[in-house]
């Protein structure tokens, strides 16, 4: 029908635009590239984060327990002693006067004071403090087996400190969460309102454009990003530190999906109505905030009083954290996780119909 | 209203319209922004819809575009209707929009812009095409933040273009431009018009309307206060040419209004206006008349009536100072 009323003034067009699908997504994709910030923020803050707290708490040797004997210098009784306990390579042994003793136990300098009496020893210590009940045990093994105690059950040691048990390796799934969230907030919050308060949104709702295209759009470039920005936070983490992902690659796949899909939903809905930059931001600091404290990112979760857990639970980074975890370190089966992916799907689902249902497009 | 009826008016009367609308009616919780408006355009001409800001030409023309609901009145666009919350996608593919306040996407560039516009349309022109049609050749590749004023809203219209629309609407095409950037913008208003397209424009710039329009209507307050060619709406005012003076001491009005060839008179501030048929029997009338009222000249200037000056005599107000 409009071909027809317009056949004599159609021009012979050879159309350089593809699906508007593709040019909406290719749109988003040349937007975020040309904003140097946001790359910045996107990739090149999570590296940097993951290596400065990968270096922060990287693992160290066990340090030697002090302990401190006391005794006057000359006492030839104490440096015996100090001998005896420095053989064990546990233990750094240093003789001191009583004044100095007391004073070290008092300062956390040494754990533990042994006095030498005639034929006996007397130990000093907080019983408060672990290092210094380890110290005790440490110490009283030692100065037994240097009196003739032998051990009655034989025993064979395995030392683990293997990839997957560091806090390196705790870290980098929750910092690939707290970037999912990020970005897909940002990424969408951020770019709508601005859209339409500079009234492109509008723009475009007078042009035939399918309104399912433009917020496909957003749903398929940030989709883009997602491996990228994974990626970039796996691959260096693997080469800084010796990570490893103990999961399946496809099932981390599939979880990245969804998680990119549910806080890209959460971006949509928090992106539904405001007007303006300063009523997104804020939205947006009310929503991430709590999740940067309480989903466990940095530290576990698990440490909130047990009745915040249920709420703890129910949030999506909570349940992408754990899900992305118990993938990488552990190398869990997705079902075996059923429940906070769970929790995911219900968010992105909620997330999109609401978004849908009150969004405004001027 | 223009009562009376020109020849040409009536040849457009017998044209197929293109767009009408009846009794719209728009409330916002302070302001009525549209109050009653009838209007009829019809296919090939350039309507102009002229007022002050703040008439209500922009609610107007976003109620006719299907962006804005309004509370009350009909709108009939090239045969159809806007479906309130229905897929108007076939209508939208038949229409052109300049929005007044959209910015467009900064950090992409012009080509780029228009290739995602033009995706959006079944049909429609080259995009290199348009880009010659709005003279952005040279700045094809550059991207949108780095574009002139008048660029930019040639970029805009552009964009409205590239559908090859049977109707397309301004908002304030030419707002805020320097007089070469509108000049460039005319020229490609008139080559869409002489292609067979209709415009529905809305400006508060009398020389654009005279220029652009085949009929204008003027709001004031959210209605049609005149609607004519520019030509019918300045005969109406009776006088083809204005005299502007003001004086040292203020004059009585009466003795003013009954000089010869002297048809109206409005005084705005310390402004004296008389419209007058013919300039050369009432000028010496008007200066012998300020003599015999004591007082003497400080300004005195004369033009050819303008739609200003129809809006003046129509409101008491100028165009821009409303």
């Amino acid at each position: 029908m409009i071909a027809e009323a317009k056949e004599t003034r159609a021009s012979e067009v050879k159309s350089q635009s593809l699906h508007p699908l593709f040019e909406l997504t290719a749109m988003r994709v040349r937007e975020f590239l040309r904003e140097k910030e946001a790359v910045f923020w996107v990739f090149v803050f999570p590296v940097l984060m993951t290596f400065a707290l990968g270096i922060a708490f990287r693992n160290t040797a066990p340090e030697k327990t002090p302990v401190a004997i006391e005794a006057s210098t000359t006492d030839t009784r104490a440096s015996e002693l100090a001998g005896v306990l420095s053989r064990s390579e546990e233990i750094t042994a240093t003789v001191v006067t009583p004044d100095e003793a007391s004073r070290a136990l008092r300062s956390g300098k040494v754990s533990i004071v042994v006095k030498p009496q005639d034929d006996t020893f007397e130990y000093r210590f907080d019983p408060t403090r672990p290092e210094s009940r380890a110290a005790r045990l440490l110490v009283d093994d030692v100065l037994q087996r240097g009196k003739g105690r032998t051990d009655v059950a034989q025993i064979a040691e395995q030392k683990v400190t293997e990839p997957g048990a560091r806090y390196v390796d705790f870290l980098v799934p929750g910092l690939i969460g707290m970037n999912m969230m990020g970005s897909g907030l940002w990424g969408l919050g951020f770019t709508i309102v601005i859209a339409r308060s500079r009234k492109l949104l509008k723009r475009f709702a007078a042009t035939p454009m399918r309104r399912s295209h433009y917020l496909l759009s957003f749903m398929l470039s940030r989709l883009i990003f997602l491996v990228l920005e994974v990626a970039a936070v796996i691959v260096f983490a693997a080469l800084a530190f010796g990570f490893t992902v103990r999961g399946s690659w496809l099932s981390l796949g599939l979880i990245t999906v969804l998680g990119g899909f549910t806080f890209s939903g959460i971006g949509l809905l928090v992106a539904a109505r405001p007007t303006t930059i300063e009523g997104v931001s804020g939205l947006m600091n009310f929503i991430m905030l709590p999740m940067w404290l309480l989903s466990g990112t940095f530290f576990s979760s698990e440490r909130f009083p047990e009745v915040l857990q249920p709420f703890i639970k129910a949030l999506p980074l909570t349940a992408l954290n754990d899900v992305l975890r118990a993938l990488m370190n552990e190398g869990a089966t997705l079902a075996s996780m059923w429940i906070p992916i769970s929790v995911l799907l219900a968010w992105c689902l909620i997330s999109f119909v609401v978004a849908l249902k009150i969004f405004k497009w001027q | 209203m223009s009562t009376q009826v020109s020849p040409a008016a009536a040849a457009v009367a017998r044209q197929r319209v293109a767009l009408r609308c009846l009794g719209l009616v728009k409330r916002f919780t302070d302001v009525t922004a549209v109050n009653g408006v009838d209007l009829q355009v019809y296919a090939g001409e350039c309507f102009g819809l002229l007022g002050p800001n703040g008439a209500g030409k922009t609610t107007t023309v976003e109620i006719l575009e299907g962006l804005t609901p309004s509370d009350e009145g009909t709108v009939e666009l090239l045969g159809q209707n806007w479906n309130s919350g229905r897929d108007n996608r076939a209508l939208r593919e038949r229409i052109g929009v300049q929005l007044q306040e959209t910015q467009l996407a900064e950090k992409v560039t012009v080509v780029e812009t228009l290739r995602l516009f033009r995706s959006f349309y079944a049909r429609g022109h080259d995009v290199e095409e348009v880009i010659r049609t709005v003279a952005l050749e040279e700045k094809r590749n550059a991207r949108v933040g780095k574009l002139s004023g008048g660029q930019k809203q040639r970029l805009a219209v552009a964009c409205a273009l590239v559908s090859d629309p049977e109707l397309l609407f301004l908002d304030e095409p030419t707002t805020g431009l320097d007089p070469q950037a509108r000049l460039s913008l005319w020229d490609i208003v008139e080559r869409f018009r002489d292609g067979g397209g209709t415009i529905l424009l809305t400006t508060h710039y009398m020389e654009e309307a005279t220029r652009l329009c085949d009929r204008v209507a003027i709001m004031d307050h959210g209605k049609v206060i005149a609607l004519g060619t520019p030509a019918e709406l300045i005969e109406s005012l009776g006088a083809d040419q204005v005299i502007e003076f003001s004086v040292t001491n203020p004059l009585t009005d009466e003795p003013l209004t009954n000089l010869p060839a002297v048809t109206n008179l409005h005084k705005r501030g310390d402004v004296y206006a008389l419209t007058v048929s013919e300039i050369g029997v009432a000028l010496p009338g008007l200066l012998a008349e300020i003599k015999r009222q004591q007082s003497e000249l400080v300004t005195l200037t004369t033009h050819q009536a303008t739609l200003e000056d129809v809006f003046v005599s129509l409101t008491g107000r100028m165009l821009r100072d409303s």
